[in-house]
This record gives structure tokens, sequence and C-alpha cells, in this order.
């Protein structure tokens, strides 16, 4: 009988023949990330790195990208305490502040690859799933026992496989595609499991990483794309070797907990509404609310594709007044593209606002914090009650199309009567 | 009597432990005081050592922060009782060594003002007079609780290899 992606991977990397879902296996993964939270990881075993210092220089990845730069003494004490704790262990890959969200970074330096197995602690680390990798989050007491002994356990997931089918419509995105999947599948819907999606062979990189980034907000463990002609062409761009990596992908008779189909031509524009992200509705439910900030970017939908998409609707236009517009880039990379392609000039023209790239208001520590009674459609990935910073504010999520249509009106609009 | 604190389904951890307090939290007396403080503002300071915490589905989903599971346990609270966890969720509360219990009949049982009471070595919860047994962890997972938690397990594997 054949084997899933995530039973493969797991089967690689812990050394054994063939497991099946249930099985506990020790791996050691490939790479681990942490971000602004490095310092209260490593807190945690201070002694113990003196002792036996980390298992592997070259596994920890650490990117500052959360509270950058600084917006407190507290958060600068942060950062400063994780530089030294970079440099006085030799942490081999450090990207300071301002190179970009941390799954952004991942994947543009090549630490992501096909067929590895890495583990972050962030729970958006299934991203990676895009490119072929297996991806899954963790907290920060694993992280540290994985800094000082480089293996940790994992459950071998079941896997749900969905085959996607036709193409998107004009004004309709990857985002659509994935906040109607977890409408559809609910906010636990592939909780455990490692969720497959085949026939994505129209889904350019972009597209991908967007749909494996919220692959958490339906429970999975992981989220998995085959390696096709375009991730190669992606790794040649970005100057990864052909060599240094090595695809692993399902068999076509392998055995799922569940499987869907999904037409991608059916799909139109949709918002997931306040307080969960599995509350989605078409845009028409939703035409005509009053938004007070637009956000586009984050690690979800802040990659130049999504600034390019947003200048096409906004060039030329202005924002509502009464409603502000955040651009925030996922990367330094990104934000140089998207500023070579002149979607950066029409973004600013039409009245944005350029966040420094990395989380923003995101998470609600800082840049963009909503106040009570408050309104905000984000491209980002989380709705909950509180994320914005404020528990009395409300976050609508949509796609870039669709922020860029409603920050023309001040109000929640469907993209496809922008599009000409 | 300890006291059972009962919520709904999809409890996320930015209700468990808003988000804007993950990067200046990261203690026991740091969390404690914002614990579910978006969901139930009394709850931090009305907990006790023994009390139970009922749920419904997918508990502790969203964000990979181990606040909520190292407040819990730091609380006090005897076990999570819920119809299903959030795997991130679990695995903190694996690490921390917080008993959580996946036991969805328990859960609907439960009326307000019912007693709850846990035989962990049987491995069964009663609610109300009404009993349910519970399955057993998996070895790996045990190995970790009884080394009381993810660290001090880590740490007595590195010992032995040195
Ligand atoms: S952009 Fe938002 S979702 Fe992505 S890593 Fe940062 S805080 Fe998390």
């Amino acid at each position: 009988m054949g084997k899933t992606f995530a039973e493969k991977i797991l089967a690689r990397k812990s050394g054994r023949d063939a497991l099946r879902p249930g099985e506990i296996v020790t791996v050691r993964p490939d790479r681990l990330l942490s971000h602004d939270n490095t310092a209260a990881i490593v807190a945690k075993i201070a002694v113990d790195l003196v002792e036996f210092g980390p298992a592997r220089k070259d596994m920890h990845v650490v990117v500052l990208d959360h509270v950058v730069p600084a917006a407190t003494e507290k958060d600068a004490e942060n950062h400063k305490a994780i530089r030294r704790y970079v440099q006085r262990y030799g942490v081999e890959h450090f990207f300071d502040v301002g190179t970009g969200v941390c799954h952004q970074v991942m994947v543009e330096k090549g630490l992501a690859l096909p067929g590895d197995l890495i583990v972050g602690s962030d729970s958006h680390t299934c991203m990676y799933g895009a490119l072929g990798a297996f991806a899954t989050g963790i907290d920060r007491t694993e992280a540290a026992a994985l800094i000082l002994t480089g293996e940790t356990w994992l459950k071998v997931p079941e896997s749900i496989r969905i085959d996607l089918s036709g193409g998107l419509s004009p004004g309709v995105t990857a985002k659509d595609l994935i906040l109607s999947l977890i409408g559809r599948l609910g906010a636990d819907g592939a909780n455990y499991q490692c969720v497959e999606f085949h026939g994505a062979a129209e889904l350019s990189i972009d597209e991908r990483l967007t749909v494996a980034n919220m692959g958490i907000e339906m429970g999975a463990k992981a989220a998995a794309f085959e390696v096709d002609a375009r991730t190669v062409e992606y790794l040649d761009s970005i100057g990864v070797r052909r060599d240094g990596y090595e695809p692993v992908w399902a068999d076509s008779d392998a055995e799922y907990s569940r499987r869907m189909d999904f037409d991608l031509s059916t799909l139109g524009p949709v918002v997931a509404k306040p307080h969960t992200v599995d509350n989605v509705v078409s845009v028409e439910e939703v035409e005509g609310t009053p938004i007070d900030q637009c956000v586009l970017g984050t690690c979800t939908n802040g990659r130049a594709s999504d600034f390019e998409l947003a200048a096409s609707i906004l060039k030329g236009k202005q924002i509502a007044s009464g409603t502000r517009l955040l651009l925030l880039p996922a990367s330094r990379e990104v934000l140089r593209r998207a500023i070579a392609s002149g979607a950066i000039d029409a973004l600013l023209a039409a009245g944005g606002t350029l966040l420094p790239t990395g989380c923003g208001p995101c998470l609600g520590a800082h840049q963009g914090v909503l106040a009570a009674g408050e309104r905000c459609l984000s491209t980002s990935n989380r709705n909950f009650r509180g994320r914005m910073g404020c528990a009395k504010a409300e976050i609508f999520l949509a796609s870039p199309a669709t922020v860029a249509a409603s920050a023309i009106h001040g109000r929640i609009s469907d993209p496809r009567k922008e599009i000409k | 009597m300890s006291k059972v604190w009962h919520y709904g389904d999809d409890i996320n951890t930015d209700m468990l432990f808003p988000g804007k307090y993950t990067y200046s939290c990261s203690t026991a007396e740091q969390i404690l005081p914002h614990l579910l403080e978006d969901l139930d503002p009394g709850f931090a300071t009305g907990v006790r050592p023994g009390d139970f915490l009922l749920a419904g589905k997918n508990f502790g989903c969203g964000s990979s922060r181990e606040q909520p599971a190292l407040g819990l346990k730091a609380a006090g609270v005897e076990a999570v009782v819920a119809k299903s966890y959030a795997r991130i969720f679990y695995r903190a509360a694996v690490n921390q060594g917080l008993l959580l219990i996946e036991s969805p009949e328990a859960v609907e049982a439960y009326k307000e003002g019912d007693e709850v009471r846990l035989d962990a070595t049987a491995g069964t919860i009663t609610v109300g007079g009404q009993s349910f047994s519970f399955p057993s962890l998996p070895e790996a997972i045990l190995a970790i609780r009884n080394a009381g938690g993810l660290l001090p397990y880590a740490r007595a594997k590195l010992r032995v290899r040195v």
C-alpha cells in the first residue's frame, strides 16, 4: 500500500522503513526557527547551555521580526539579549531587524527546502509546506529542549488529500481558496493532520505560500504541495543548488482520512468575519461594511505579487477619507521588488502608509493597534478577539484584491467590480 | 470543593493569554495576572490549586505561545477536560506536565454546579456522579510527564550521553 507525504518524510527523518499514522517517532529536524521569542527560549536553558552548548550550530535560525524596530525599552533589551545569544553560541543563521517576517526570510534565504523537516516556535511555520517541506509549529519549551538535544518527538499524522482543479477567476485569489476551505472544514477540521494539496500546478509559489501559511487555521499539523517545475524554478532563482534537496511526495495509492475535490473556477471573493477564521462568508454578504483600517501584508499576503495586485486596483485612485491603509511588506527583498515594479509608489500615491518590514500590527503589539469599536480589514491570517491589541475591535480577513478595493470605498467591496 | 471553570468551543490562545503580552511575559509570575484575561476577567484572581477547566472542542487553537499551558499548570489547575485540543496546545501541555483529558462525554455530562473529581491512576473522571474513563498516555509522552516536563526529561537524557 502507498504512503502519504507525511509518512514518507517522517520515515526518512527518523531512519525507519515504514510508518503508520499514530506512531510516535524521534526525529532530528533540519531547522529550528525562533524569532523575538528566542530570549525567552534561551532563558529556560541558560545554565544547560553553559554546560552542554547547543547540539548543532547550523540548525537554529533566528529572525527578529515581531516587534521591530523595538517599540519599547523592554523590546530593545529583548533584542539585545538575543543578539548576545547568537554571538556567544555562534548561531549561523541570524537575521536582524528589517530582514523580514521569519517565515518569508526562511523561504527567501533557502533555509526551507523540499524534503526538509522544519520545526518553529511559531504556529505559521507550516508555510514551508508550499515548497514541499514538512514544517510544523512547536512551543518555546520544546524549542529550548531542541537547542540542547537536536531532536524531538512527533506523532505520524493522518492526512487529508485535497484535489484542486480549474483556475481562479479574475479578482479571486489563493487567499479566497484557503479561506473558503477553512470555512468548509472548520477551525479544527484538519486538527493533528497533514493536508496535501494535489493538482496545484496552476498556483504560483506565492499563492502556495499563502495557502500553506493558513494550514494551522484549520488545525493542521502541516500543509504540503508537490515539488514541481515551478518550485524548482523558484529555488533556482534564489540560488539553491538542485543537488541540495531531495523532494518527497505521496504515492498515488496512499491512504487518507478524508478526500475533497475543490474546483477553483467556482470560487468567488470571501471574507472571514470576526472572531474566528472559519466564519467565512461571500464578499457580497458583508459588502458595504464600513472599515477604519486596511492592512495589506504580513507573512500571509505580504509578497511582491500581493502588492502588485493591490496596486493594479488602487493605481490612480485615492483611498476613502476616514480609512487608513497600512502597507506591511513581508521582507526587505519583497519591498525592493515592489519598489522596482512601481507597486509601492502607486500605493503610497493612493494614500497608503508604509511600515517597516516585519509583523507590524498583525499581533497587536505596536504599529496600527486598533481602538475600541474600530473595524479592520486585513490580509493577515487571524481575526481572533484582541489579536490587533484591542478586545473591543473587529478584524475581518480577506485577499489583497478585496482589501485594495475596500480601501477605495472605505467599505468592504467586491474586487471584481474594480477590475476592468 | 474544587471549582470548575466552564467554557465553550474553540477557545483560542489569544483568549487564554493575549498576544500583546507574549514578548513581555514569560515567567509564571508574569503570566498569571493575565491568564484568560479576555475570556473571563475573574479567572486570574479566582483560580485555586485543584480547580478544573472544562471546555468544548478545539481548546487552545491559534498561536504557538506556551503561556496558557505554563500558566494553567502554575495556577495549579488539576486538569483540563475538553472535547478536543488543538495540537500545538496539546504538545505545550505535555511539555509543561499539565494534564489534558479528552472526553467529549464528560464535558457533555457537566451541569453548572456539578462536582468534578479525577482519579489519574484509574484513568477516570467523575462529573456530577457519572464516571468516564479516558485512555492512558502513549509511552513516549508518559516518559516526559514522569520526568516532570520536557526540559527535565531532556537534561536527564543529556547527562546519560555525556
Ligand atoms: S506576520 Fe503575523 S502571523 Fe506572520 S509571523 Fe508575524 S505575527 Fe505571526
